[in-house]
């Protein structure tokens, strides 16, 4: 059992600063933690929370333009926080390292990923560079990587970000670390790929005895991997407890209510009865090309009005052309979009500004969306002046008006900037100014994915709320089934740019499935510690992940 | 590989097309100039009818036009005229000149490029401390004084109050190449001087942009120290901008000798350039800004070929 010699990592008290506004700010406000050998701690938490920080304070690393300015760190009866930086190098890669969460951006693209591996067993003279070799192969074999004799001596981009992300955690287990810190392993691969790397490194973990940090704003991606879970709001602890008692009773309002965001439903709608019954937007067959290589082939659905049909699918499987095609941005090659029945041109320059008017996007990086140097005023009074010709007063109480529907006090943002604004809010002002052109169909294109749990779930029920008061149609592009369950009432499933089922999400959501839309729907984690060893019974080893999507593709 | 190659062939062709229209510039360029040869060849013993014998020899009666397109007809065939003011040919007047360019920019390119990158990568290093400070301040000091100025400083002190390089950087054939190197040092180490300092400034901006990398992270939590990270993780990535204004300085070092050569009255290029406008000695001045021009064109096209086969991502395609 975990006795006190058993600590291997001892955090009192951590506190760090960040510079911003030329004063150094705390960032993290005393943090405790402790970790015993071969302990998974998961850390989790919104964007903001720290956790990273903390991750990095772990090694003795503060980012550029962060410090710590107070607590202990000690590290198997070493005090990293007064540890020359010489001394503190020599522990990085070789006793605790490091796990990024983009491996296709942290894997220098110069180096071929085996060069990138055995840099730190050769630099600590651990092994010969033959040796580091047949470890490295040997690490890849284990992980499941494909051709693991070969793929090392591949460049980085020529890997995908599954793979790659694989790769990244046998380079980490290159020098056999007492620790790893994993900071956001999967959070950019789809749900697919990400199985494969959490049972990768599971397997791993357990495999050497290696203690982890886990760090993750997913809730059911840490109740797989970690022991204990610690939750931190803003730079504090919020409460810590094992995964399983996390899981049933959670005891702070907060933990609650990051347990509820995935308790929000609406009641699903169906399509409307009757003749003169007329989807908004009708997709027709379309196949659209990036120059040669052909992306979408014989898309069809229909979107009728006051109904969200969301679009589900990995990334590159074509969600997001075919909005590009129904925003007349990229002119199918075959096929039509049909417009409440009436034929659209298929470039945005052939259409009416009415015909414009009526279909309006919302981005997923609010951030780039929105240009920083105009006041929200404008952002959204444009479209009102441009598509209903408003002025002076008239145009004051429209762009007044759009604020309050976005449930932003008008008088207090009216003369605001972007960048002033937190995540969600800008993402409210991206609605803001879809809604000021008056359509009658909207696209969201991954509107939530950039946002916190709780924020997003904000943005939801706005959309849900608009939709009721205004009768619009969405067309939700989304790559979260949590969403899709959520607001959904139709669901289209895409795959290698072609629909391979749709239907109501009643439906959907049970069997019998396509096989590809079954593979989506348990590959999305669930609230259960258990969840990721019963799929892995039930798949099998060998058909996780891109095995299994490839076979769907057959 | 093919699309290097196709690359190299299509920015050849431009090439020529940029050297024809460079050509004619220059031509009506120097047609625009006041006074007429006839007049400066003959100097004090122009009569009118000496400046009009002499024109009808030398044929610039005839539409301007017509002469261009003859010596457009001679330049396709490799033949570029006579000067006008010896009588000499063109090839046999320029040549030597141009070996004499040629070897005074390699002088300074094999000192100045080396050190450059090697001094940009050590500032990059020393990031934000006093020392960088200092290697800013002296780099743009190099940077903005003129040539002309930093070459009669060195003569100064090199030359007049010490006496170890000569101030005439005059050559001969029967030279050996070490005092060959000795004469010519002064003139070369003003080139280094103004060309160092842009090179090693883009090299230390190159590399500082990539350490906020991820990969860059990365490294140091693989326990890389800072010249390893610097050296092995983020000069690689950087070739593309140091090769890019690498070529451009070399390009400046057979090109902008023109006032090098002449503080120190050196053979080359540059000084042929000068005294050939001063005596609208049109066959020469074309030559030589056409020598200028496809240097440019060659040395960008260089660039371009090595930051392709620098990148990984061209270099090994999926």
């Amino acid at each position: 059992m975990k006795n006190e010699k058993d600590v291997l990592l001892e955090i009192r008290g951590l506190r760090i600063e960040g510079y911003s506004d030329e004063t150094w700010v705390e960032i993290v406000h005393g943090v405790d933690l402790t970790l015993h050998r071969g302990e998974v701690l998961g850390l989790i938490g919104e964007s903001g929370a720290g956790k990273s920080t903390i991750g990095l304070a772990a090694m003795g690393f503060a980012r550029d333009g962060c410090r710590i300015s107070g607590g202990t760190v000690d590290f198997d009866g070493l005090e990293l926080t007064t540890t020359s930086e010489s001394d503190l190098r020599a522990l990085r890669g070789s006793r605790i390292a490091y796990v990024a969460q983009s491996a296709a951006a942290s894997f220098n693209p110069a180096h071929r990923i085996i060069d990138q591996h055995t840099e730190a067993p050769l630099h600590y003279r651990l092994q010969s560079r033959m040796e580091a070799q047949e470890d490295a192969m040997q690490l890849y074999e284990r992980l499941r990587l494909p051709n693991p004799t070969e793929i090392g001596f591949r460049y980085p981009h020529q890997v995908s970000g599954g793979q790659l992300q694989r790769a990244m955690t046998a380079m980490a287990m290159a020098c056999r670390p007492d620790l790893i810190i994993f900071d956001e392993p999967t959070t950019a691969l789809d749900v697919t790929t990400q199985i494969e790397v959490l049972a990768a490194i599971r397997d791993i973990v357990d495999q050497f005895n290696t203690a982890a940090i886990y760090i993750t704003h997913d809730l059911a991606v840490v109740a797989q991997m970690a022991d204990t879970i610690k939750v931190l709001l803003k730079g504090d602890e919020v409460e810590e407890a094992s995964t399983e008692r996390m899981l049933k009773a959670p005891e702070d309002d907060y933990t609650k209510s990051l347990w509820a965001v995935r308790s929000f439903k609406r009641k699903q709608k169906s399509r409307p009865k009757g003749k003169d019954a007329v989807p908004v937007v009708s997709v027709q067959d379309i196949d659209a090309a990036y120059g040669p290589t052909k992306v979408l082939e014989d898309v069809s659905f229909d979107i009728y009005p006051g109904m969200t049909v969301a679009v589900v699918g990995e990334s590159g499987s074509g969600k997001s052309t075919t909005a590009r095609c129904i925003t007349g941005l990229l002119p199918p090659t075959k096929g039509e979009i049909l417009f409440a029945g009436e034929t659209l041109p298929a470039s945005y320059k052939d259409r009416t500004k009415d015909q414009l008017r009526q279909a309006q996007m919302i981005y997923q990086m609010a951030d780039t969306a929105l240009n920083p140097k105009v006041k929200i005023s404008e952002i959204i009074g444009r479209p009102a002046q441009f598509y209903s010709g408003l002025s002076g007063t008239e145009l004051k109480s429209r762009v007044d008006e759009l604020l309050d529907l976005i449930e932003l006090e008008p008088s207090q943002y009216y003369n605001r900037y972007p960048p002033e604004l937190s995540g969600g809010q800008k993402q409210r002002i991206g609605i803001a100014r879809a809604l000021a052109a008056e359509p009658s169909f909207i696209i969201c294109d991954e509107v939530t994915s950039a946002l916190d749990q709780l924020v997003a779930e904000g943005i939801l029920r706005l959309l849900d709320r608009l939709q009721a008061e205004l009768g619009l149609a969405y067309m939700f592009i989304t790559h979260d089934l949590a969403t899709v369950r959520s607001i959904a009432d139709e669901v289209v499933v895409m795959q290698a740019g072609k629909v391979v089922e749709q239907g109501p999400k009643d439906q959907m959501f049970k069997p019998p499935h396509h096989p590809y839309t079954d593979l989506l729907l348990s590959s999305v984690p669930e609230m259960d510690p258990d969840w990721l060893t019963n799929l892995l019974e039930e798949r099998g080893t060998d058909n996780i992940g891109e095995a299994a999507s490839n076979q769907g593709n057959v | 590989m093919g699309d290097i190659a196709s690359l190299v062939l299509r920015r050849l062709g431009l090439g020529i097309v940029t050297l024809l229209v460079v050509s004619i510039l220059i031509f009506f360029a120097v047609e625009l100039l006041p006074g007429d040869i006839a007049q400066a060849v003959l100097g004090q013993s122009a009569t009118e009818e000496t400046v009009a014998a002499l024109r009808d020899k030398m044929g610039l009666d005839r539409p301007a036009p017509i002469r261009y397109l003859e010596w457009l007809g001679g330049a396709v065939q490799g033949d570029f005229g006579v000067s006008l003011v010896s009588g000499d040919r063109v090839s046999e007047t320029i040549i030597p000149r141009f070996k004499n360019t040629l070897f005074l920019a390699a002088y300074a390119a094999v000192i100045a490029v080396p050190l450059s990158i090697i001094l940009g990568i050590i500032v990059a290093l020393l990031r934000n401390t006093i020392a960088d400070r200092v290697a800013n301040v002296l780099s743009l000091t190099a940077i903005s004084s003129p040539e002309f100025f930093l070459g009669y400083i060195l003569i100064l002190y090199f030359s007049v109050r010490t006496n170890y390089f000569p101030a005439l950087a005059s050559i001969r054939d029967d030279m050996s190449f070490l005092e060959l190197l000795h004469r010519t040092f002064l003139p070369a180490l003003t080139m280094v001087l103004v060309v160092t300092a842009h090179m090693m400034r883009m090299t230390r901006a190159a590399i500082i942009n990539l350490l906020a990398s991820p990969y860059i992270e990365m490294a140091r939590l693989k326990g890389a120290s800072p010249w390893t990270v610097i050296v092995k993780h983020a000069l690689p990535n950087a070739w593309a901008p140091i090769i890019n204004v690498v070529a451009l300085n070399l390009a400046y070092l057979v090109t902008g000798v023109v006032l090098v050569e002449v503080v120190f009255v050196y053979p080359g290029i540059g000084q042929l350039l000068v005294d050939a406008v001063s005596k609208r000695d049109f066959p020469i001045v074309q030559a030589c800004c056409l020598i200028f021009a496809a240097t440019f064109i060659l040395l960008n096209l260089a660039a371009d070929v090595g930051a392709i086969l620098t990148n990984p991502r061209l270099r090994h395609p999926k």
